[in-house]
C-alpha cells in the first residue's frame, strides 16, 4: 500500500528511498522531493514551540490525484516520507502512524550501529561482500517491503 | 582401568577392554539392543537373524552399525564370524564387544584376527548418522589421535578421507568446510579442522552426548598422549585437550539443548580473553561499552567497515548502541572467526546469543560449575595455543603497526645511545631525582614491553592500543618534572584523545628478568642519587611516586623491586632510602662520579624510551591520518554526487 518510502536526512538529501517497482519511479522521487517543502513548512509552523512539544507525525502533507503523501519527522530532523495510493481508502491515520513508528524504530536500530556513519545511505547490502547482508539494514529494508506489500 | 569382558565367550581369548572402550561399547550395545528393529537389514545375513532375549543386540541396528563403520562387506563378515555371533546366532554383549573391537582393529589397519583384540585400539568409527554417538566420539578422536601419532599414520588419510566424505554427505557449512577440507598442513588449519569436523558431526546428530563417549575419549586420549613422542609431548596433549574441551563443551550443552554450530562456540580460554579485553575497555564487567569505544576497538581488527557493521548488528542484540559483556564476547568471537576465514553467519548463532553466553559462563573460571570444572580439566596449554594462534592471527593484524613500532623503538634505543650525551647534562641539571624516578618507573614498563618479542607480547600489545587512555594518562599526570612534561607533551593529547595509547602499563608478565634487573640497577643508583642531590625533598618526592595509588606499571614496578633488591648490591640502600636519608649524603657524595655516569645512562635510556613512544605515536597517528583522509575522500565523493541533486 505504501507506494514509496523515503528517509531524508537533515540536510534534505535522501538517505534511503524506495518505491514499488513501476515504470517511472522518478515521479515518486519528485513527489518526495516536493513534499520536503511542505515538511519544512510544517516544522517551522510548529517550530516556535520546543521540539518535544512538536508532534513527530506530520500527517497528510498533500494529496494528489492518485497519491497521498504523509510525513513524519524525527527529533534529529530526519524526515520520513511515505507515498500511498489514494485508492486505499481503508488506510486510516492510525495505520499510517503505526507504519511511521515502525519505520522510526527500524531507523534507530540502524543508527545504533556505531559503524554506521550518520549520513550514509542505508543500504541493505554492503558492496563487494556477498554474504555481508547487513542485518539491521536488511531488517529496515524488509520492513519497508512489508509496508509496501501489505495490501489493504 | 581395564575390565575383562563380561559374559563367557566360549572361544577366543578374554576380551580386555579399557574402561572407555567398555563404556562406549556398552553404550552402543544398549543402543542396538534398544533400537527396535532398526533399518533395513541388508548386512551380513547372519546378523540379520532375529535375536531373542533382551540382552542381545538387535540385528538390524547392529548391521547398520557395522555398515556405518565403512569396512568392506567381507571384513564385516569376517568380524561377525570371529566374534562368535555367527556361531551362536546372535549378538550377545560379548560378541558385540568383540565385533566392535575388531572393527576398530580393521579401521586401524590391523588384520581382523583374535590377536588384534589384545591391542590397544582407538574406538571404532561409524559413519552413519543413526549411530551418532559413534560418529561423535569416533571421528574427532580418531582424527586428532591419528593425526599426531606415528602408529596411526596409516589411518590418518583414511580418517581424513572419511571426514571429507562425511562432510560432503552431511552438507554442513560448505563454505566453512571448503577452506578446511584439505588435509591440514599447518597447525592453525589443523586447529580449525577438528573444530569444523567435529562440529559438523554434531550438526548432523540429534541426540545428546552420552557421558560414555566423553570418558571413552579420556582413556583413549591418555594412551595416545604418552605414546606420541615424536611430534612432541605437547601437540598430542593439545589434541587430547582439544578433544576433551570440545567434548566437554558439547556435552553439557548438548545435554541441555543441541547447538550444532560449534565454530561459534566460545571456549573458556577465549572467554577469558574476551573478558579481559572488555575490562580493558570498561572496568565494570556488568556495565557496557559505548558504541564509539567499541568501534575504535574493533576497527583495530582491520576488518572492513561493512563487515564490522554487520558483526555489530549481529551481536548487539538489543540494538542499544552499546555492548554488554556477552554481546562484546559475541562480537569479538565473530571478529576472530572472520579473521580466521569463517564466513559470517546470517544470524547470530545460538551459542553466541547473550542469554546463552551469560548462562554458559556465569562465573569466573575457578568456580566449580559443571562447565567450569570440565574446562578446568582442560589443560590450558592447548586451548591458549590454538586460540592464541587464532587470535594472534587476528591480533597480529591489530598489532600491525605497534609491532613495527617496536622494531623501530629497539633501533631507536641503539641510535639514542650515541646522541643522548648532549642531552644529558641538560637533563642532569634540570630534573630532580623524582623526575628520573618517575621517568624510569614509567619507562620501565615500556622498556619491558619493547624489549620483549614474544608473540604473546605482540598479541597483548596489539590489544593495547585500544586500552583506554586513563592508564597512560595517570602516568603522565603523575609526572611532576618539567622534563617529563616536555618529553611527553606531544603524546599526551594524542593519548588523551584515546587514539592509540602506547602500552606502557600492560605487559608485566613477560618482563624479561634482565631488563628488570637492569632497571633495578637503574633505580637503585637513582635512589642513591636522590638523597645526594636533594637531601630533604627528594626522599619525600621519591616516595610520592611509590606511594601514590600508582598505575599498574608502577605498582608492578614496586613488586619486583621489593623482592629484587636483595639480589642487588645497593639493596640495603633501597630499603633504607626512605628512612635513612640522613645517612645517605656522605656516602653518596663519595660515589658522585659513578652515580653521574649512571645518571647519564638513565637519562639516555629515558630519552630512548621517550623517542620510542613518540615514534609509536607517530606511526599510529599516521595511520589515523590515512584513515581520516580516506573518510574525507569518501565524504567528498558523496558530496559531489549529491550536489547536482540539491541544485534542482
Amino acid at each position: 500500500m505504501a507506494v514509496c518510502v523515503a528517509v531524508i536526512a537533515k540536510e534534505n538529501y535522501p538517505l534511503y528511498i524506495r518505491s514499488i517497482p513501476t515504470e517511472n519511479e522518478l515521479k515518486f522521487h519528485y513527489m518526495v522531493h516536493t513534499s520536503l517543502d511542505v515538511v519544512d513548512e510544517k516544522i517551522s509552523a510548529m517550530g516556535k514551540a520546543l521540539v518535544d512539544q512538536r508532534e513527530l507525525y506530520l500527517g497528510l502533507l498533500y494529496p494528489t490525484e492518485d497519491y497521498k503523501v504523509y510525513g513524519y519527522v524525527t527529533n534529529s530532523k530526519v524526515k520520513f516520507v511515505m507515498v500511498v495510493d489514494s485508492s486505499n481508502t481503508a488506510l486510516r491515520d492510525n495505520e499510517i502512524r503505526s507504519m511511521f513508528r515502525k519505520l522510526h524504530n527500524s531507523y534507530t536500530d540502524v543508527m545504533c550501529n556505531p559503524f554506521y556513519n550518520p549520513g550514509d545511505h542505508i543500504q541493505s547490502r554492503a558492496p563487494a561482500a556477498p554474504l555481508m547482508a547487513v542485518s539491521v539494514r536488511r531488517a529496515f529494508d524488509s520492513m519497508v517491503t512489508s509496508m509496501m506489500i501489505q495490501v489493504c | 582401568m581395564e575390565a575383562a569382558a563380561g559374559g563367557g565367550c566360549g572361544s577366543g581369548p578374554p576380551l580386555l577392554l579399557s574402561e572407555g572402550e567398555q563404556q562406549c561399547y556398552s553404550e552402543l550395545f544398549a543402543r542396538c539392543a534398544g533400537a527396535a528393529g532398526g533399518g533395513p537389514g541388508s548386512g551380513p545375513p547372519e546378523a540379520a537373524r532375529a535375536v531373542p532375549g533382551a540382552v542381545t543386540a538387535a540385528a538390524g541396528p547392529v548391521a547398520d552399525l557395522f555398515r556405518a563403520s565403512q569396512l568392506p562387506a567381507e571384513t564385516l563378515h569376517q568380524i561377525t564370524e570371529l566374534c562368535g555371533a555367527k556361531r551362536v546366532g546372535y549378538f550377545g554383549p560379548t560378541q558385540f564387544y568383540i565385533a566392535l573391537k575388531l572393527i576398530a582393529a580393521a579401521q586401524s589397519g590391523l588384520p581382523v584376527r583374535i590377536e588384534s583384540l589384545k591391542c590397544e585400539l582407538p574406538l571404532p568409527r561409524f559413519m552413519m548418522s543413526k549411530t551418532d554417538a559413534d560418529i561423535r566420539f569416533g571421528n574427532p578422536a580418531e582424527l586428532h589421535g591419528a593425526k599426531v601419532q606415528i602408529p596411526y599414520l596409516i589411518t590418518e588419510k583414511n580418517t581424513f578421507k572419511r571426514m571429507d566424505d562425511e562432510d560432503k554427505q552431511q552438507e554442513t557449512q560448505s563454505p566453512t568446510m571448503s577452506p578446511l577440507a584439505s588435509p591440514p598442513s599447518s597447525p592453525p588449519h589443523y586447529q580449525r579442522v577438528p573444530l569444523s569436523h567435529g562440529y559438523s558431526k554434531l550438526r548432523s546428530s540429534t541426540e545428546q552426548m552420552h557421558p560414555a563417549p566423553y570418558e571413552a575419549r579420556q582413556p583413549l586420549v591418555q594412551p595416545e598422549g604418552p605414546s606420541s613422542g615424536a611430534p612432541g609431548a605437547k601437540p598430542p596433549r593439545h589434541q587430547a585437550s582439544l578433544i576433551r574441551s570440545f567434548s566437554v563443551e558439547r556435552e553439557p550443552h548438548d545435554n541441555n539443548s543441541n547447538y550444532p554450530d560449534e565454530p561459534w562456540r566460545i571456549t573458556e580460554e577465549q572467554r577469558e580473553y574476551y573478558v579481559n579485553q572488555f575490562r580493558s575497555l570498561q572496568p565494570d564487567p556488568s556495565s557496557f561499552i559505548s558504541g564509539s569505544v567499541a568501534k575504535n576497538f574493533f576497527t583495530k581488527s582491520k576488518l572492513s567497515i561493512p563487515e564490522l557493521s554487520y558483526i555489530w548488528e549481529l551481536s548487539d542484540a538489543d540494538c542499544d548502541g552499546a555492548l554488554t559483556l556477552p554481546e562484546f564476547c559475541a562480537a569479538f568471537h565473530l571478529i576472530v572467526a572472520r579473521k580466521n576465514g569463517y564466513p559470517l553467519p546470517e544470524g547470530l548463532p545460538p551459542t553466541l546469543q547473550p542469554e546463552y553466553l551469560q548462562a554458559a559462563f556465569p562465573k569466573p573460571k575457578r568456580e566449580c560449575t559443571l562447565f567450569d570444572s570440565y574446562s578446568e580439566s582442560m589443560p590450558a596449554n592447548q586451548q591458549p595455543r590454538d586460540l592464541n594462534r587464532m587470535e594472534k592471527l587476528s591480533i597480529k593484524d591489530m598489532a600491525d603497526f605497534p609491532v613495527p613500532a617496536q622494531d623501530v623503538t629497539s633501533d631507536d634505543k641503539q641510535a639514542l645511545k650515541s646522541t643522548a650525551d648532549e642531552a644529558l647534562p641538560k637533563d642532569m641539571s634540570e630534573d630532580p631525582a623524582t623526575s628520573k624516578d618517575s621517568n624510569s618507573l614509567k619507562a620501565r614498563p615500556r622498556s619491558r614491553s619493547y624489549s620483549s618479542t614474544s608473540i604473546e607480547e605482540a598479541m597483548k600489545r596489539g590489544e593495547d592500543p585500544p586500552t583506554p587512555p586513563p592508564r597512560p594518562q595517570k602516568t603522565h599526570s603523575r609526572a611532576s618534572s618539567l622534563d617529563l612534561n616536555k618529553v611527553f607533551q606531544p603524546s599526551v593529547p594524542a593519548t588523551k584523545s584515546g587514539l592509540l595509547p602506547p602500552p606502557p602499563a600492560l605487559p608485566p608478565r613477560p618482563c624479561p628478568s634482565q631488563s628488570e634487573q637492569a632497571s633495578e640497577a637503574e633505580i637503585h643508583p637513582q635512589l642513591n642519587r636522590a638523597p645526594s642531590q636533594a637531601a630533604d625533598s627528594s626522599p619525600t618526592k621519591k616516595d610520592i611516586p611509590y606511594s601514590q595509588p600508582p598505575s599498574k606499571p608502577i605498582r608492578r614496578k614496586l613488586r619486583p623491586e621489593n623482592p629484587a633488591p636483595e639480589s642487588q648490591e645497593p639493596s640495603s640502600t633501597v630499603g633504607g632510602a626512605a628512612s635513612a636519608v640522613t645517612g645517605k649524603p656522605h656516602t653518596a657524595v663519595q660515589k658522585q662520579s659513578s652515580k653521574q655516569k649512571k645518571a647519564i645512562q638513565t637519562a639516555i635510556r629515558k630519552n630512548k624510551e621517550a623517542n620510542a613512544v613518540l615514534a609509536r605515536l607517530n606511526s599510529e597517528l599516521q595511520q589515523q591520518l590515512k584513515e581520516v583522509h580516506q573518510e574525507r575522500i569518501a565524504l567528498e565523493n558523496q558530496l559531489e554526487q549529491l550536489r547536482p541533486v540539491t541544485v534542482l
